[in-house]
């Protein structure tokens, strides 16, 4: 269950930035979470439901989008989302691939109020 | 962060970068009362910077960390109980554990240093508590420190300790297919140890199986099945180590040399 720990890591930075940026409250949390990154979205989910309750993010919208594995192919240079877990490059077979997504955990956007 | 902790680092070698560039602000005339604010902020962004402290703490000690991780039981203490008996190199512990003092007590046992690092119910150790358990070791008279982590294949892979590379344990009794249900602890690994491998009789454990389902989520990572009763399989994991020591020296030594 780190997912608690990520989750108050997210609204203790959506704190900062809304007393940085003098908000009075926030609408809506958007983050992008890897399909890779080793988190659980509905645990997230039902974490910030939890956490959110005693701060500036109550009641705000948690927007999450999961982002697949993408791999860049440095043999043949194709782009690839692979269906299964494997970094290999399912083009040409290489394991000379770069990750070009899909193990990230980001915070994206904040929709900031103002009374 | 430096002058919280006490220790000799000063901030401007520190990869601080809080790049809020890109932070940007977007007005709706219509709605003046909400603002949508574009950040592309790491989450985990304040571990990530502690976790890049300690390696700096680390590497001024010219000392390098080894982040161990594994299911419960897995063998990582028994691990470093037998491995003082193959290698020169002076190592000390960080133990993390829910409860407990019994794995640092063990390897002190073996005249190893270990501090010990309860968790309570966290599942896993994170940057500020590994910062925490370094400035208990005497890292001068180290050449490697090794973070042994809660017991888990899924919650310590998402946390940067600030350690240089990670060791994944597996063990015979597992099974294999562990490799393939916790493909994101496995992906970080850059070695694995099969361990217990003196029990391979009597499991259904295919090492090769293993190994290429390893290679499928991290093409780099190296594999060695390991016994702790098979003395050369543990001279194969002290090889290991002092090749990577000797490279990470190597990396020190020409970090040193460069002019300021």
């Amino acid at each position: 269950m780190h997912e608690f720990s990520i989750v108050s890591a997210l609204i203790n930075q959506c704190e900062e930035l809304a007393a940085e940026n003098k908000a009075t409250g926030i609408a809506r949390v958007a983050v992008k979470i890897g399909a890779l990154s080793g988190v659980e979205p509905q645990l997230v989910k039902t974490a910030f439901d939890t956490f959110r309750e005693d701060g500036i993010c109550r009641g705000a919208e948690l927007e999450m989008e999961i982002a697949p594995l993408e791999l860049d192919c440095r043999a043949c240079g194709a782009h690839s989302i692979p269906d299964e877990i494997a970094y290999l490059c399912p083009a040409c077979q290489s394991r000379d691939i770069k990750v070009s997504g899909g193990e990230e955990m980001l915070l994206m956007q904040l929709e900031l109020m103002y009374d | 962060m430096c002058k919280d902790c006490g220790c000799s680092l000063t901030s401007e070698g520190h990869a601080h970068h809080h790049d809020h560039g890109h932070d940007h602000l977007m007005t709706n005339p219509q709605l003046n009362d909400k603002k949508t604010l574009s950040v592309i902020h790491k989450i985990l962004d304040k571990n990530d910077i502690e976790a890049a402290h300690n390696r700096e703490h680390f590497e001024q000690h010219g000392v390098m960390a080894f982040n161990l991780m594994s299911s419960p039981g897995s063998g990582k203490t028994t691990l470093l109980e037998h491995l003082t008996n193959y290698t020169d190199q002076r190592y000390c512990v960080i133990e993390g554990d829910l409860e407990t003092s019994r794995d640092a007590d063990r390897l002190k046992a073996k005249g190893i240093n270990a501090v010990q690092i309860q968790t309570g119910s966290a599942c896993h150790l994170d940057a500020f508590m590994v910062h925490g358990a370094l400035h208990q070791q005497p890292l001068d008279n180290m050449d490697i420190c090794f973070v042994e982590n809660v017991g888990n294949l899924v919650c310590p892979a998402s946390y940067d300790v600030g350690t240089h590379k990670n060791v994944v344990l597996v063990s015979v009794p597992e099974g294999e297919d562990k490799i393939e249900k916790y493909p994101v602890m496995f992906r970080k690994a850059d070695v694995v140890f099969i361990t217990k491998c003196d029990l391979l009789p009597y499991f259904d454990f295919d090492p090769e199986v293993a190994k290429a389902a390893v290679l499928k989520l991290n093409p780099e990572a190296k594999v060695i099945n390991v016994s702790v009763k098979e003395p050369e399989s543990m001279k194969a994991v002290a090889q290991w180590f002092a090749t990577e020591l000797a490279a990470f020296n190597r990396t020190l030594a020409s970090k040193t040399e460069e002019p300021a």
